[in-house]
């Protein structure tokens, strides 16, 4: 993953869209097929139009709220490439690292934009290309850790690695 | 150089003696808390053959987000919590004692200066102790659990200064749906808060423990009061250990220090679907509630229940509103019946349901119908919150949702109540 490439049509979305929304408490437990059905259920059809790979593009405060992991662990498991806003909730931030879905914080991108552009990633140095427009942002890279543990699958991993003796 | 809470207690537990703001360690954790997703953790590691946690003694399990359990599968889910918590060693599995924050703090097991991490994000109420406290995901946990440490980033701090003279009507809650409203929810992103002030000083722990609480609702990592005479008061016969006071240096520094002034501030209300969207209780418009809540980790200790007795004594709900009331923990709901708030509320009408999470984070237990509006003291009003996403939550102090619920509509509790907490 590290110092891959990630690129993808882009889906936009505003600020404070929060963990709750992502991933509704009352569909927890449910299958997939129910959970997929009700993820960003602020924005109907969302879930439908989207394909493999798509990225979004978020505002402030992207993923504020709950400690539940199912919120970026559901953006991950419908297929999205990555998420790059404007800034993210803290706990959902260390989450998607935790679990290796690329989150990365740009500040300017939410402007820089359009429904559609497309979007490439450079994940390691947090480059952040409009190729549409022809716009270069830089975001905030990730630290050697936190690209250590995304290369390695998720934390999961990371600790299988250091105390884990079997994978069954 | 001076440092922080947030600093001096990293420092100490990444074992060094300067850390600053901006500088990643890896932190040894004092408290792991896991509320009802233990089992997911633990079988998570067993499954990659790790049977047994860094310290058992550090880690406590409380189980509220589902209790009393709704369905066959939640009751299994306990019953494992129980399993595996032996199966581990851990001997502070405390069941069914309440809400998991105040059962930290009201059980002794959060002591200033202390770093906790747990699966929930409103950890942060232990910075009303003056601890360093923050909730995390189940991954992480697993992580912590394991090895009993962390990355963390040292936070920058922000200072919000409170003062002024509290009006008539007047709570902790409103100060902090104020601050959301003020500076926004996302204020103190990836930051700690400290809240002092000649009015934090003043507040009661339960009134601090409301702001420290809501601290994630404005983005924060940590929401520090410092721990004084009053905390050293409260852990009295709660902890073994001899408690000192914890507070920041004098020279330390700051990111932004924001003056809050209270006087002339009135009960505040945020309307959907963000605590940041608030409003005086006066500017908001004529709002029907077919549900008033009162209760939650926010806003269901004593104090809440008292003001909440005060105001309804004499009174009755409303009948086309159902006022449930759920105490913040089970220590909390005797005391209360001990000092006859309960039977106060019962005699308005009040519903009082046994103590847990309830409907606030849309579990079970109240949750709300496609158009309708519910009152209530808790944390968050995101859409689809309590229910349908189709019915609306409005926030506020005890005091508004008990005004609320004699009104049927969202009230004034000045009509009711001339005092203050604070």
């Amino acid at each position: 993953m590290s110092g891959a490439i990630i690129r993808g049509k882009v889906w936009k979305f505003g600020d404070n869209v929060d963990t709750d929304v992502m991933a509704p408490w009352n569909s927890l437990g449910a299958s997939w097929e129910e959970r997929r059905k009700v993820i960003l259920h602020n924005r109907p059809g969302f879930v439908d139009q989207i394909e493999p790979g798509d990225i979004v593009v978020a505002g402030e405060n992207w993923g504020c709220g709950s400690s539940r992991e199912n919120a970026p662990a559901n953006l991950k498991e419908l297929g999205l490439g990555a998420v790059v806003a404007e800034s993210f909730g803290r706990i959902y931030f260390r989450n998607s690292i935790a679990i290796a879905f690329p989150n990365v914080a740009c500040p300017g991108v939410h402007a820089a934009f359009d429904e559609g552009d497309e979007l490439e990633l450079e994940l390691e140095t947090a480059t952040v290309k409009n190729l549409t427009k022809k716009i270069v942002l830089k975001g905030q890279p990730y630290t050697e850790d936190m690209i250590q543990i995304i290369k390695k699958g998720g934390l999961m991993n990371v600790l299988k690695e250091r105390f884990g003796t079997s994978t069954s | 150089m001076g440092m922080t809470m947030a600093e001096k207690i990293l420092a100490r537990a990444s074992g060094k003696d300067q850390v600053k703001a901006g500088q990643y360690v890896t932190a040894k954790v004092d408290r792991m808390m896991c509320h009802d997703s233990f089992p997911i953790c633990v079988i998570a590691l067993k499954r990659i053959g790790i049977n047994k946690f860094y310290d058992p003694d550090r880690v406590v399990v409380i189980i509220d987000h589902y209790f009393p359990a709704p369905t066959v599968a939640m009751a299994q889910a306990q019953s494992l919590s129980r399993q595996l918590a032996e199966e581990f060693g851990v001997k502070n599995h405390l069941g069914y004692a309440g809400i998991c924050h105040q059962v930290m703090c009201e059980e002794g097991f959060v002591l200033p200066g202390n770093l906790i991490l747990g699966t929930d994000s409103h950890t942060t109420t232990y910075g009303a102790l003056g601890a360093a406290s923050a909730g995390i995901g189940v991954t992480e946990m697993n992580y912590v659990l394991a090895t009993g440490e962390l990355w963390m980033l040292v936070p920058e701090t922000i200072r919000f200064d409170i003062q002024g003279s509290p009006g008539p009507g007047l709570m902790s809650k409103d100060i902090v749906l104020h601050i959301a409203g003020t500076f926004g929810t996302e204020v103190a992103q990836y930051k700690a808060i400290e809240f002092l002030g000649p009015v934090a000083t003043r507040m009661s722990l339960a009134s601090r423990m409301t702001l420290s609480n809501m601290g994630v609702e404005l983005g924060a990592k940590f929401a520090f009061f410092e721990a004084d005479e009053k905390t050293i008061g409260f852990l009295k016969g709660r902890v073994d250990e001899q408690v000192q006071p914890f507070g920041p240096d004098k020279d330390a520094s700051y990111c932004a220090i924001h003056k809050v002034d209270i006087t002339g501030l009135e009960p505040q209300v945020s309307l959907p679907h963000n605590p940041g969207n608030t409003k005086a209780v006066s500017e908001i418009e004529d709002i029907e509630v077919a549900q008033a809540f009162l209760g939650s980790c926010t806003n269901g200790r004593m104090e809440d229940l008292e003001v909440a007795s005060k105001i309804l004594k004499g009174h009755k709900v409303n009948p086309k509103t159902r006022l449930l009331v759920t105490p913040a923990s089970h220590r909390i709901l005797l005391e209360a019946d001990k000092a006859g708030f309960i039977q106060i509320l019962l005699e308005a009408g009040a519903h009082i349901t046994p103590t847990g999470c309830g409907p606030c984070p849309g579990g079970h237990m109240g949750l709300i119908a496609a158009g309708e509006a519910c009152i209530s003291s808790t944390n968050r009003n995101f859409k689809g919150r309590m229910g349908s996403p189709e019915a609306e939550v409005y926030l506020g102090s005890p005091a508004t949702v008990a005004a609320s619920a004699i009104e049927g509509r969202i009230a004034d509790p000045r009509n009711y109540w001339q005092e203050t907490t604070l």
